[in-house]
């Protein structure tokens, strides 16, 4: 018993299109070392062989948070699969894992498991959302995965994007596919099958801490493109004629950039009032304030109406003492966004 | 808690945990001082208005004297636009040019 760690456990989030390769990147990561204390959920039959690991099975049974909004669904099966491995974990029947991986559904919404996660009274003490990595396949996503609305919210709200099937496809198409993602999910990294590094799956990693000055900082990096700048930007900004006609062309990317302190409990109240009323069209939020009366930034992100607790940084990442908050909507643009965040932080809170 | 109407503890929601630490008794009661008047700025367009409950939750009134308990911000805006008929849609103009009055 003395071997197990009270810590809170990360879960990170495995998602991905139907036929997108999760299961493969999953039995590639989980099969080193690094990974061994991991249990896995996987809420469909399993295909792969994962004799030292945990398997259990979680049913789309979605039932209705009581005290909040309509749309905060909890999955009653994913929470009693957590309970259920985290009592066995501290009776010492199964091994103390230090992380769980979530494998979800084809077409799985990662948002109410988000808000399981963190609604859940009694999982928000023992575990807490790890990054959510979601694989794209390069051959099939602007092809025929794109048309699916089920596919843009995987990757908007994704912490990492993880490109599968990279040799399957020529320069050009995988360089389209990267700006594509680019432009719809600008604040998650992005790596390559072919090329990854397992800290793209590591446990911490999409968990906003005090000392995650690097993480957050990333969110507001400017793109690196790579070959993609080789080649034309798509007209008036927009995600090219591979896409023409699908839903990417309601969804949009954008920073809103506050260049004041900004009052906290305004700002609160005018995101509550924003996602209580649009959340569905609010794919992605990471915001980083500079609040009035902190020496420190505060990081904050969510998925659709769920919010994660914010968090004091040690330090600013730089010199940029702006508040910058990096949306991703559906038919919400940044001239609507903008003025509407100005009048609560400069008129309501005076 | 409370233990004539069992509430517990203090307001666990993202809207609150950025601004003062649980600890930290006397900050946390003044932002939620402020939290509610800046609330009632925005609740009075509407004739509706929010008192605190015993540290932990919110009274929300309505014109015609309907009273009800919320647990915190979320739940405050769907409440809200059940007694009032209307949504507190801050991307509406017209709310914004009450509010900047």
């Amino acid at each position: 018993m003395e071997d197990i760690a009270f810590d809170v456990i990360p879960v990170i989030v495995a998602t991905g299109f139907l036929g997108s390769g999760k299961t493969t990147l999953l039995k590639r990561v989980l099969s080193s070392e690094a990974f061994g204390d991991t249990a896995v959920l996987v809420n469909e039959f399993g295909e792969v062989g994962l004799d030292h690991l945990l398997l259990g099975e979680v049913a789309p049974d979605t039932v209705l948070l009581s005290s909040g909004c309509l749309c905060c669904s909890i999955r009653g099966e994913l929470s009693d699969a957590l309970r259920g491995l985290y009592s066995r974990r501290q009776r010492g029947e199964i091994p103390a894992f230090r992380r769980v991986v979530l494998e979800t559904t084809g077409l799985a919404d990662p948002g109410p498991i988000v808000s399981t996660l963190l609604a859940d009274p009694v999982l928000k003490h023992h575990f807490r959302c790890g990054a959510i990595v979601t694989t794209v396949d390069a051959v099939n996503a602007l092809a025929d995965h794109v048309r699916q609305p089920e596919w843009i919210r995987q990757v908007a709200v994704a912490d990492r994007l993880v490109i599968t099937k990279t040799d399957l496809v020529d320069d050009l198409r995988l360089a389209r596919l990267e700006e594509v993602l680019q432009r719809l999910n600008p604040a998650a990294d992005k790596a390559r099958s072919d090329a990854l590094d397992e800290q793209i799956f590591q446990g911490d990693q999409g968990v906003v801490r005090s000392d995650s000055v690097e993480e957050v900082a990333r969110w507001f990096r400017p793109p690196d493109l790579g070959r993609a700048a080789d080649y034309a930007a798509p007209p008036s900004g927009g995600f090219g004629p591979e896409v023409h006609g699908s839903h990417l062309s309601d969804v949009q990317s954008f920073c809103v950039i506050l260049d004041r302190e900004i009052d906290w409990t305004a700002f609160a109240l005018w995101l509550s009032m924003l996602l209580h009323c649009h959340g569905n069209e609010i794919l992605r939020v990471k915001g980083l304030l500079n609040v009035a009366g902190s020496n420190t930034p505060v990081a904050l992100h969510g998925v659709q109406h769920v919010i994660h607790p914010p968090v004091h940084l040690k330090r600013w990442p730089d010199d940029d003492r702006r508040s910058r908050i990096v949306f991703i909507t559906r038919g919400i643009a940044s001239d609507t966004i903008q003025p509407s965040l100005e009048t609560f932080v400069d008129k309501l809170a005076r | 808690m409370c233990g004539l109407c069992g509430a517990l503890g203090v307001e666990d929601h993202w809207t609150v945990s950025a601004s003062a630490t649980p600890s930290d008794v006397a900050e946390r009661r003044r932002l939620r001082a402020r939290r509610i008047a800046l609330a009632n700025r925005i609740l009075a367009t509407r004739r509706l208005s929010v008192e605190d409950f015993e540290g932990s939750a919110y009274v929300l009134s309505g014109p015609t004297g309907r009273r009800e308990v919320v647990q915190d911000l979320g739940a405050l805006w769907r409440l809200a636009e059940q007694m009032s008929g209307a949504a507190f849609d801050p991307l509406d103009p017209s709310l914004l040019a009450r509010i900047a009055r």
